[in-house]
């Protein structure tokens, strides 16, 4: 599913060069649950970035289902971005000015849906994480953990095949923090590829397969990798 | 992503920034309200101006002493033989003049009874009626008879006719001016202002008796009326030829009404155009409030660029969206200004009712174009800034 080989980044601060990423390969597989683990500037969170199709990889190679997305026009990375991947930030950033059901909305707008099948998916999504009754209310009318669930609705309306979490629970109490997790995990119980970046050691031990990284490297690596999973396995 | 998407997903940006969305509105609106309120004013002037020369008739030559273009001092020159009432009968003898009055012009006061009222008191000949199409509401106009004889007819305009007889009626009194005495024969039609001479408030008197009043020789004017109009140039010719012939010297001018309609009008395009050039400097001052407010909201939604990148927006739909958020403020402050444009003339017009300000067609729509041009085109440089946003930068911050 995602196939990350010897891959690199670096970056230019202040004229002197930052390697974020020296070298890394990672495999993982369909409906796996990895925790990206790490000090900060470890290179966890340059990770991510390559693995959703934010950020280019300098050297190495980056497949996913099997096509080669490292160097790909951006136009096939956006496409990539809305269709196959969801993100999840630990700020949330919804949009202020939007409803949840607005904000759930955007990827479809984006996506060319229509609208009243956006209005009947976005009503879907919301109800899936447990926020139907809040549809119509604004960011700045929701809690911490209700954002952050208006935020999966947004990142699994499109139904991906991946959902990518930066510290999504880094904002949280601790009992909105459990919500989210649990509500991500039984996405992940039905087939959804999940990486979660923490460095939470209470949320990195709930996955199954936990990634530590240190310096750009990978340092250790719990689990195989080796290939996809089946459908709905725990 | 449709037409109304992009613009539904813009206009939400807009209303979610209310005071930062009326400000750019209200910048576009004063500069589209200026381009409307002074092209209005000048073309209500180039109105005004070329309807008081329509007013005195199309097929008019005027004859006046002198040359208009004086150049230097002639030095044994400058003798202006006078326009006298001996040329004015030779001109209606031309086979193309139709018919011609002359005009001799003063300021006197004019007395009934214990009122007196100081007024233009113009001699003139029964033809002048014809030439200047003046109709008369009560009596009579001058009478026909030789020029030179004078005579002791008077014609008032109304408002002299009310201010010195109220409800009376004037018709055969004697009205007194100086020692001169006449008889009152007519009073005009309420006609207005024309030209220098508000028709409601002068007298009209025999030419011959105004320039022994006013003690001249010369006539101040002689208005000739061509037969056909196709043939003004060629009447002008004659008639400038006859005087020249006449006075053995080049000393008079003769003007065409549409040479000075035209005149004035070109005049008066050229100022309403340079007018409109003035107020669209205010235009592109908006433009670069639109651009500075159009940065601004790109610097502060970063987060939401790098968002929309993130959820798999193209670099053309982030460009589109910012696009049409800076053509849709410019429009509708377009549109506020075309409001606030028309009001203002429309308020104008109630407390000048003479003068007819009216935004001309093109002002108003190369107005509205520009609007939508100002917001494109300043909005361009905000809009390509925020499609080469990065996201990964921009959403690491909060």
């Amino acid at each position: 599913m995602i196939e990350l080989r010897a891959v690199s980044r670096t970056y230019e601060v202040g004229g002197a060069p930052v390697r974020a990423l020296r070298s890394a390969s990672l495999l993982i597989g369909r409906g796996e649950h990895v925790a990206l683990v790490g000090p900060s500037g470890s290179g966890k969170s340059t990770m991510l970035h390559i693995i959703g199709c934010l950020d280019r990889p300098n050297g190495g190679e980056y497949v996913f289902d099997g096509q080669e997305v490292g160097a790909a026009a951006e136009e096939v990375r956006a496409e990539l971005r809305a269709r196959k991947i969801g993100f999840v930030f630990q700020f949330f950033h919804l949009l202020p000015r939007l409803t949840a059901a607005g904000n759930v909305e955007l990827p479809m707008l984006f996506a060319g849906v229509g609208r009243a099948e956006r209005r009947d998916r976005a009503h879907a999504a919301l109800e899936a994480v447990g926020l139907a009754p809040r549809a119509t209310h604004r960011p700045d009318q929701l809690s911490g953990g209700e954002r952050q669930r208006v935020a999966i609705a947004r990142a699994v309306v499109m139904d991906p095949a991946v959902l990518l979490a930066d510290e999504p629970t880094g904002n949280l109490d601790r009992a909105s923090a459990l919500e989210v997790m649990e509500l991500i995990e039984a996405m992940n119980r039905r087939g959804l590829t999940l990486v979660v970046v923490t460095h939470d050691p209470a949320i990195a031990g709930r996955a199954r397969r936990v990634v530590h990284m240190a310096d750009g490297e990978l340092v250790e690596d719990s689990g195989q990798g080796t290939g996809d999973r089946g459908q709905g396995g725990t | 992503m449709s037409f109304w998407d992009v613009l539904r997903f813009a206009a939400g940006a807009l209303v979610g920034h209310r005071l930062r969305t009326s400000l750019s509105v209200a910048g576009v609106a004063v500069g589209i309200a200026a381009v409307i309120g002074l092209t209005a004013l000048g073309e209500g002037a180039r109105r005004y101006v070329t309807s008081e020369f329509a007013a005195l008739g199309s097929n008019l030559l005027i004859a006046m002493p002198g040359k208009v273009e004086t150049t230097g001092a002639a030095p044994f020159g400058g003798v202006v033989h006078d326009l006298t009432l001996d040329d004015l009968q030779a001109v209606m003898r031309l086979p193309r003049v139709r018919s011609a009055a002359p005009l001799a012009a003063g300021t006197e006061n004019v007395r009934f009874g214990d009122r007196s009222r100081a007024v233009p008191v113009l001699g003139t000949t029964s033809e002048f009626a014809e030439v200047r199409h003046i109709s008369v509401a009560a009596g009579s106009f001058l009478p026909a008879g030789d020029p030179q004889r004078g005579g002791t007819e008077m014609v008032l305009g109304v408002t002299v006719a009310r201010e010195l007889f109220g409800e009376a009626n004037p018709l055969g009194r004697v009205v007194r001016v100086g020692p001169w005495r006449f008889r009152v024969v007519g009073v005009l039609a309420p006609r207005g202002r024309g030209l220098g001479f508000d028709f409601d408030d002068l007298v009209f008197v025999p030419v011959g008796t105004a320039m022994r009043m006013f003690n001249r020789t010369s006539l101040f004017r002689v208005l000739v009326e061509v037969r056909v109009h196709e043939e003004m140039a060629e009447t002008r010719a004659d008639v400038l030829g006859l005087l020249v012939d006449r006075h053995r010297a080049d000393d008079v001018t003769v003007i065409s009404q549409d040479a000075m309609i035209s005149a004035f009008s070109s005049i008066m395009r050229a100022l309403t155009l340079a007018l409109a050039g003035i107020a669209s400097v205010s235009l592109a001052v908006a433009g670069v409030g639109i651009m500075n407010v159009m940065l601004v909201s790109v610097t502060e939604r970063r987060a939401e660029i790098g968002l929309l990148k993130a959820i798999g927006a193209r670099d053309r739909q982030v460009l589109a969206a910012f696009l049409t958020e800076a053509a849709l403020l410019s429009t509708i402050g377009g549109l506020v200004g075309l409001g606030t444009g028309l009001g203002a003339i429309h308020v104008f017009v109630r407390f000048y009712p003479s003068f007819p300000a009216v935004p001309p067609t093109w002002a108003v729509a190369a107005a509205l174009g520009m609007s939508v041009l100002v917001g494109v085109v300043f909005g361009v440089w905000p809009a390509r800034r925020a499609t080469r946003l990065d996201p990964v930068a921009a959403l690491v911050k909060r």
